[in-house]
């Protein structure tokens, strides 16, 4: 053993491949993404690593790798368990071999997700024992108890760190290489009445699993992870992952009297009998979780089956807000009513105003060009702009307002289709990113070809999954395997299906795009512009801009217009930060008296 | 129970990152357990970000509103945000210039870092016990480097010895095993820069 500061997700990380892990396959998605990035630096080519097109790719992946004995790892964010889920509802029926864990990062806040869903219910409703730690640091540990507990059953596990664990960082004591578990699979071994999903074989296997699983939810009651800390009254908070953390270290900074403390680390099967346990030395009980009120409909259920009279409160009777993380503020706040403490009241702060920072496209983000380029050429027509998910999700801020819809990965294509099938007058945009596409879009191009769809489709295309960090994807030609393969070219996909207009732009060029998007736009069925320019962030800046004083009229176009976080005022006048702008030149193709150009360096 | 509670805040890719990891570092190489959390994802792009840095034993890398023992600041206005954390009497360390945001831009305002930084300067003494304001465009001139004002902030923190047990000698030997040699020199330059 030896101390590293790991973050959470490298934690997990590090844990996989010292459990022996043969095959690791996910896709990127805050807050799960540096899991992977983790594994694949330091696979020292024993391990197969791939970022999968998407989620459910990764999914089967890993359970075809399952059935042949491998130790396996998927990773994902909590909405890619959506897209996953086809594979994993039946996967859970037919079992695995090698151990299988599923990664999947929940983001209560939401901080940077569509949605709050909870994989602790998703867990309870496919069946699949869930693991929830507390801190990176438990995190590290409880991956070879998920591995364990997976070849021991034969199913695949979830792991569900939330975003503060997935995202901090501890100094954690971890195992040297000569303590790596070496897990060799055996290989595929066939066996039709164990891989191959039919009606006789789901009747069997549902009533084993569901038998399999109220026994699990005993011997979880042992499991170290789930634990009972006793309090001086009878009085008891029971709590999960960084609620658990935030809770927990309140108390210790506090004296007097203590209520009891439940853990549950693994929601799923649900340990019942420590529950049962907790609940027959208290008569009140406050739980603080996040995301759904699962632990709390757990223990009302286990007080009406023993019929305890515990008054059980948290998020159903309000005690506990339903949407949101449980910052340490409100921990103290919801525990200090419960408990009948008095807690001093903050130091009230009057500060001057500040500065509102919602997140904006990057300086120099050709996204921003694009947005723009096809607001000009739309301007008076009557029009729908579906986006997507990603960084040009962004391009909703002002002054750009270029994001009509966004809903999922991959949704913008039929959201376009069924706003022009409303009103077909309407000229319908779809803008979905590159990877994106890849991932999700095709099938809506496809539908859109068949049913004879009317509208315009934009890829913008900055040859990376830029959001989550910049990971490769089919059309970069890397793996995550350290190859160099053949592109997968977006232009020969768009023909294949049969769009005859097919166009690469550069969104740079200003005036050229407007004229492209207009002829383009203005033609029947289905048709595409792919718009080509690397994200901003991938490469060294160009000269900066600058503005000549002499020449500005201080008309604040370039403000107005593009929005973008280079061009600022410093003393009233339109100034550009040189440390943010990049040169990209969109602004001065916007100056109408040419006050914009590249500073002129000695 | 002894922790030192640390809050750095700034606008995305000022580089709190760094400062925090050697810190983090410096911290374990005395034996000290740590813990520390950020923003990192949409958040992160052009917005506010913050990172929580706990030094001793804890059990969350999260902090209490008004139990922060330091606040360093990339940015003014982010540190004033921040002030909701500090314990009455704690120690700001802040930089003076201010980040512009697009939106205020487009509101045609000019945001300046001095009404913030004179705010601050009205809490001396009450609220904060300890106020550093480091002058950050004489800063970068005279080290001649826009990339060590992580490095200036964070000297003036240790050598102030504001950052519990850890010492500017320990921050110095964890910046020396993560740092290229060719920049230790200017690093050190900027550890010692700031007055305090």
């Amino acid at each position: 053993m030896h101390k590293e500061f790991l973050m959470g997700n490298e934690a997990i990380g590090k844990a996989a491949v010292a459990a022996g892990v043969n095959v690791v396959a996910g896709y990127p998605g805050t807050p799960s993404t540096e899991v992977l990035e983790t594994i694949a630096k330091e696979n020292d080519g024993s391990i197969y690593v791939e970022w999968s097109v998407n989620e459910k790719a990764a999914m089967e992946v890993a359970a075809g790798a399952s059935y042949s004995g491998a130790r396996t790892l998927v990773t994902m964010k909590q909405v890619g368990l959506n897209v996953a889920s086809d594979p994993l509802m039946s996967l859970e029926y037919v079992g695995v071999e090698g151990g299988m864990v599923i990664l999947v990062a929940d983001d209560p806040g939401p901080i940077s997700s569509q949605t709050e869903q909870d994989t602790r219910t998703f867990a309870e409703y496919s069946k699949v024992p869930c693991f929830d730690p507390s801190d990176a640091k438990e995190a590290y540990e409880m991956v070879f108890e998920a591995f364990e507990l997976s070849e021991k059953y034969k199913t695949p596990v979830f792991m569900r760190p939330t975003t503060r664990v997935c995202h901090s960082y501890q100094s954690i004591d971890i195992r040297d290489y000569a303590e790596y578990v070496d897990h060799r699979p055996s290989g595929f071994v066939k066996d039709s009445s164990r891989w191959v999903i039919f009606p006789r074989l789901s009747f069997a296997n549902h009533a084993k699993i569901e038998k399999r699983n109220l026994a699990l939810g005993d011997e979880l009651s042992d499991y170290a992870r789930n634990s009972i800390i006793p309090g001086t009254v009878r009085k008891g908070i029971a709590s999960q992952g960084i609620s658990y953390a935030n809770v927990k270290d309140l108390l210790a900074n506090k004296e007097g009297e203590k209520p009891s403390l439940l853990k549950i680390s693994t929601p799923f099967p649900f340990p019942e009998k420590l529950a049962l346990k907790f609940l027959q030395g208290v008569d009140e009980v406050l739980v603080i979780e996040e995301l759904d009120p699962y632990i709390e409909r757990h223990l009302l259920y286990v007080c009406g089956k023993y019929n305890l009279n515990v008054k059980i409160s948290g998020k159903l009777t309000g005690s506990v807000q339903f949407s949101g993380e449980n910052m340490p503020l409100k921990v103290q706040e919801y525990v200090s009513v419960f408990m009948g403490w008095k807690t001093e009241a903050l130091p009230s702060i009057e500060t001057p105003e500040l500065p509102v920072r919602p997140p904006v496209l990057c300086a120099g983000c050709p996204h921003r060009a694009s947005f723009y380029a096809v607001k000009r050429a739309m301007k008076g027509q009557e029009t729908i702009f579906a986006g997507d998910i990603g960084c040009y999700t962004l391009g909703n801020a002002m002054p750009l307002d270029m994001v009509d819809t966004c809903l999922c990965m991959g949704a913008g294509l039929g959201i376009a289709q069924g706003v022009g099938r409303v009103k077909p007058d309407t000229k319908c945009f779809a803008f979905v990113g590159d990877s994106t596409f890849f991932a999700s879009a095709i099938t809506g191009v496809v539908n859109a070809v068949y049913n004879q769809a009317d509208m315009t489709l934009i890829v913008l295309d900055n040859s990376t999954t830029a959001m989550t960090g910049h990971q490769p994807h089919p059309g970069t030609g890397k793996t995550m395997m350290g190859e160099f393969t053949d592109k997968i070219d977006i232009e020969s996909i768009l023909r294949g299906i049969g769009l005859e207009t097919v166009v690469r732009q550069n969104p740079f060029e200003l005036d050229a795009a407007v004229e492209v998007i207009k002829s383009v736009a203005a033609k029947p069925g289905v048709k595409a512009i792919i718009f080509e320019a690397p994200c901003a962030v991938l490469f060294k800046p160009e000269t900066p801009y600058e503005v000549d004083a002499n020449k500005c009229i201080d008309c604040r176009k370039c403000i107005r217009e593009i929005g973008c976080p280079g061009v600022v005022i410093r003393e009233g006048k339109v100034a550009i930060d040189e440390a943010l702008c990049n040169g990209c030149g969109l602004c001065a193709q916007i100056c109408p008296v040419g006050a914009l150009g590249k500073a002129v360096r000695e | 129970m002894s922790v030192t509670n640390i809050i750095l805040c700034g606008v995305g890719g000022q580089g709190t990152v760094l400062a925090s990891k050697l810190t983090a570092a410096a911290s374990m190489s005395r034996g000290l357990e740590v813990r520390s959390a950020e923003t990192i994802g949409m958040a992160q792009r052009g917005g506010s970000v913050m990172s929580y840095l706990r030094i001793g034993e804890s059990f969350t890398p999260l902090i209490l509103n008004g139990c922060a023992d330091l606040i360093i600041g990339f940015e003014p206005a982010e540190t004033v945000r921040a002030l909701t954390y500090l314990k009455k009497g704690g120690t700001v360390i802040t930089s003076d210039r201010a980040m512009m945001p697009v939106t205020a831009a487009l509101k045609g305002s000019d945001y300046e870092g001095k009404r913030m930084t004179d705010y601050l300067k009205s809490l001396e003494g009450d609220l904060i016990g300890k106020l550093v304001i480091v002058n950050t465009d004489s800063a970068l001139k005279d080290l001649g480097s826009s990339k060590v004002m992580n490095m200036v902030l964070l000297g003036a923190a240790a050598r102030g010895g504001y950052l519990g047990a850890v010492t500017i000698d320990d921050i110095k030997d964890a910046l020396v095993k993560k740092v290229k040699p060719q920049f230790h020199e200017l690093n050190f330059k900027a550890l010692e820069y700031a007055e305090i």
